[in-house]
């Protein structure tokens, strides 16, 4: 045995990518914290409103957090808190995702979803949730027969007594979407820095002066967006501890695209306390999803799903719709909701600080992004934010990887397939890899273009993958 | 607007042992415009990723690596006139026969008279063997490791565990081999190998310990695998550190276009549901290879080709039996991984050494009965093992008796 032979130590593997020192760089108006879809949102608003923004991400790609993993809906919010922060958010977020979508070329797929009560006590709270979400402006919330409720999804298992239709949920492009929402900021003057974390920062009266890995920035006003971290800075930066992050996990199966064509609708479980239960729905790329599980943790890192958790998901699965035994399983994985004590988000700007706050965006987070941006803006800039978007500013368009449009594949010269399961061509992984958001690791070459997600998990393209990837990501596939 | 679509007797996908075995035959029976679709960059397919031997004896009496068996089969079939096109993936079936294709020009259409699916076989993944713990890199089919070794010389890892003892698994261990990648263990979940019990010899003379009643329950790491889990006999659960993992086998078929598409799929087995001349529920389309039997030798799925291509001159003659006067084999044994055919189609004429192929998911004794409207009219008993297969011959005279129902159950003895 040679010494060769023996692997290096894993830190010599993934190397962050040097980036230009940030000490020559200037007071910018706003230092955005955290890359998750909440950040990429406020980033993009205050960007298209004028200002100078910085957003730091301590990662090397935007969606390392809490963005990673969700279930990818676009919620109308009918069954959130009526007056909460969190249901105005949502309500903004569902406006004005409807208006921009096409123009940034994103995809969105109104399936519509059922809410279904399976026990006695469930079936005792339906008016309540048709109540709520009359109350929370969602009118065409409404009950409709358990016949109908199986014409519209024939796979359904049997044993439910009541339905709910909500026409409005729909499906969207859980990472796309945050894409181009920075995508649009950066063109309108935005920066992104990756690897740079945040350690330490002081507010002078007139400025923020923060020490992050990359150096010293400085800002106006600093947002705190750190989702999982976002307690954590906040007393960083502040010094009082306001709230508390309480990690929630919430694995995922992903079922073959041939389970796709049992149901064309989002099935809900009535609403419980904490959650939202379990959910069945198809996603935009073709597949169909069951999850999350609810389970709090300690960790903000830990990802990690388990056998069992994972066995359970299934049979629960296959009890609503029993069709789901006859599909196979693609892909698992799990996400982490930062979840605080309290309900509500927290969203509050100190204006002696300047210094705003965005804090436990639990898993509604993707649907109220752009709500969320607006009350940011108005907090921070004034009235003159909340005015809607100018017909001036430019809309960069996000590659379209859903099933819901044109593939690149469907067009000439894509320079042929690289992920044969989720025909993801070779110009689409080149494309992902420069622009002025280049994926930097597998998992945001992933996001950008689904290669190695499908139902061979990379049996066949790691290789060519490998090979195309090679001087791109921090931690390449091969040694 | 797209180009007129490409026309062709029968239209091939796939170009490995099967789906380049069956080109040959075609065009050597005088079958005129053969065209195989390849959705790699060469023809061959899965042997061109594998750079050991043994491949090749049934076909060509030699002992090859993969890459050189790929390349004569290839050769084989330009010399036939075959017309492989490489680059092309076909991503939806239609009836007529109609394919979508897409090349790297853009989309296309191939109608054909037939179309023989050989897209062959997979491996099971690590996600849906719902294997706890983190989503490192360095965790791999043994088919990854395969390409990324021997067609880009590139190593995910340098120490590894290798999970299974399918004879995959010890094709593994030789691709570490290659590679200089040394395994620090190969786990085997029951108490003897899956593979022949002489293959024990393979890692122990490559160095690498092989663990038996030993499973992997967990992968942890962050960026890259840090080391896995793992639990021998009852209760006492270990770490191993390493920094990769490779998945063996579990080979299910790559049906996922007859899936998607109008031919039915048997929802246990996972196979396209055919006859016993290979024939899908729509007549046109035909199945070999490890699509059907997941997962053979190369010689096994070029002999099917062969086999299969056979049938596939009838039907363009109009000589096969119609195929809408089927019978379907019922097996609802959990012990029965598979069972080829699954339909019989009524043939007047005498079986002559038809014969079932059934293969199971574990390690099995007792009797098969092929029962005929419930009544036995074959019995074999069988030891099985989950990599072994059982031919069950079918009497000469099974549709004299003109039956309704076939059954095949298994009655496991003490």
């Amino acid at each position: 045995m040679t010494a060769e032979l023996n692997s290096p130590p894993v830190s010599e593997y993934c190397e962050p990518a040097r980036q230009t020192n940030t000490s020559a760089r200037q007071l910018c108006d706003v230092l955005v914290v955290g890359g998750g879809v909440v950040g990429c949102a406020v980033t993009r608003r205050l960007a298209l409103a004028g200002a100078h923004v910085i957003l730091a991400e301590k990662e090397a790609d935007i969606l390392e957090g809490a963005s990673k993993g969700n279930s990818a809906i676009l919620h109308t919010g009918f069954d959130a808190p009526p007056n909460s922060v969190e249901q105005g958010c949502i309500a903004d977020g569902y406006r004005e995702f409807l208006e921009i979508q096409s123009r940034l070329n994103l995809p969105l797929v109104k399936t519509g979803a059922m809410v279904l009560a399976w026990d006695h006590e469930q079936a005792a709270r339906i008016d309540a949730i048709v109540a709520k979400a009359h109350a929370n402006g969602v009118k065409d919330v409404a009950e409709i027969s358990t016949d109908a409720a199986r014409a519209q999804v024939p796979a359904l298992g049997t044993g439910f007594t009541r339905a709910v239709h909500i026409p409005g949920e729909s499906l969207l492009d859980p990472w796309s979407t945050p894409l181009a929402y920075l995508h649009q900021a950066l063109a309108h003057g935005a920066e992104f820095l990756h690897h740079c974390e945040v350690h330490t920062g002081e507010f002078d009266g007139n400025r923020w002066r923060v020490a992050t890995s990359q150096g010293e920035l400085q800002a106006r006003w600093l947002v705190n967006s750190a989702g999982l971290y976002g307690d954590q800075l906040h007393h960083q930066l502040i010094g009082e501890p306001r709230f508390r992050i309480r990690p929630r996990k919430g694995q995922f199966l992903v079922y073959d695209k041939s389970a796709n064509q049992l149901t064309d609708t989002i099935i809900l479980p009535t609403p419980q306390e904490t959650t939202k239960g379990i959910v069945i729905c198809p996603t935009i790329f073709g597949n169909l999803l069951v999850g999350p599980t609810a389970e709090d943790q300690e960790s903000r890192a830990d990802a990690s799903v388990d056998t069992a958790t994972l066995s359970r998901l299934k049979s629960v699965g296959e009890s609503i719709v029993p069709g789901l035994k006859e599909h196979s399983i693609t892909g698992v994985y799990a996400g982490i909701r930062p979840a605080t004590d309290a309900r509500d988000y927290q969203l509050e700007a100190d204006s002696k600080r300047q210094y705003l706050c965005i804090g436990g965006i639990r898993s509604t987070g993707l649907s109220a992004a752009l709500g969320i941006a607006r009350r940011a803006a108005k907090l921070i800039l004034g009235d003159q934010s909340a005015a809607d978007t100018p017909d001036s500013i430019q809309w960069p368009s996000v590659p379209q990887i859903s099933e819901a449009g044109q593939r690149d594949w469907m067009r000439p010269d894509n320079g042929g397939i690289v992920c044969h399961c989720e025909l993801v061509t070779r110009r689409e992984i080149k494309n992902a890899l420069l622009g002025p958001l280049p994926a930097r690791s597998l998992s945001g070459l992933k996001r950008r273009t689904r290669a190695t997600m499908g139902r061979c998990q990379g049996f066949y393209c790691s290789a060519e993958l490998s090979e195309l990837t090679q001087g791109h990501l921090d931690c390449p596939l091969g040694i | 607007m797209s180009a007129p679509a490409i026309q062709c007797d029968v239209a091939i996908v796939g170009a490995g042992p099967a789906g380049l075995g069956a080109a040959i035959r075609l065009r050597n029976s005088g079958v005129k415009r053969v065209v195989v679709l390849e959705r790699e960059a060469a023809a061959g397919g899965i042997p061109r990723h594998c750079g050991h031997p043994p491949f090749g004896w049934p076909e060509f009496q030699r002992i090859l690596k993969g890459p050189e068996y790929a390349l004569r089969l290839q050769q084989a079939a330009d010399a036939a006139g075959v017309d492989i096109r490489t680059e092309t993936s076909v991503v939806q079936i239609e009836p007529g026969p109609m394919l979508q294709v897409t090349t790297p020009a853009g989309p296309a259409q191939i109608e054909a008279a037939r179309v023989l699916l050989a897209t062959g076989a997979r491996e099971t993944p690590r996600s849906a063997r719902l294997i706890s713990g983190t989503r490192p890199m360095g965790v791999l089919t043994t088919g990854a490791l395969q390409s990324m070794v021997y067609l880009k010389s590139q190593r995910p890892f340098m120490r590894p565990v290798i999970t299974g003892t399918e004879l995959v698994s010890f094709s593994a261990l030789l691709s570490c081999r290659h590679a200089k990648i040394r395994p620090v263990a190969m786990l085997e979940e029951h108490s003897r190998p899956t593979a022949w019990r002489a293959s024990v010899w393979l890692p122990r003379l490559l160095g690498v310990r092989l663990e038996m009643n030993t499973q992997l329950i967990a992968i942890e790491g962050n960026d890259r695998v840090s080391g896995v889990l793992v639990r021998r006999g009852e209760n006492s659960v270990e770490k191993i550190a390493c920094d990769g993992v490779v998945f063996c086998g579990r080979f299910v078929a790559e049906a996922s276009l007859a899936c998607m598409g109008h031919i039915d799929v048997n929802p246990v087995f996972g196979t396209p549901v055919t006859d016993q001349f290979g024939r899908c529920s729509d007549a046109r389309f035909f199945a070999a290879g490890n699509m059907v039997h997941p997962a053979d030798t190369s010689g096994r799925c070029w002999h099917d080709g062969i086999t299969t291509a056979d049938h596939i001159v009838q039907s363009l003659a109009g000589n096969l039996p119609s195929p809408n006067n089927a019978i379907a084999i019922e097996s609802a044994e959990p012990v029965i991984r598979y069972v080829i055919p699954q339909r019989l189609s009524v043939d007047p004429r005498p079986a002559k050494d038809a014969a079932l192929c059934v293969r199971f998911s574990s390690e099995a004794k007792g009797t098969l009965h092929l029962k005929v409207n419930d009544s036995p009219i074959v019995s074999k008993r069988v030891r099985a093992r989950p990599e072994k297969q059982v031919a069950v011959a079918l009497p000469d005279d099974i549709f004299s008796s003109k039956p309704k129902r076939l059954k095949l159950t298994f009655e496991p003895s003490c």
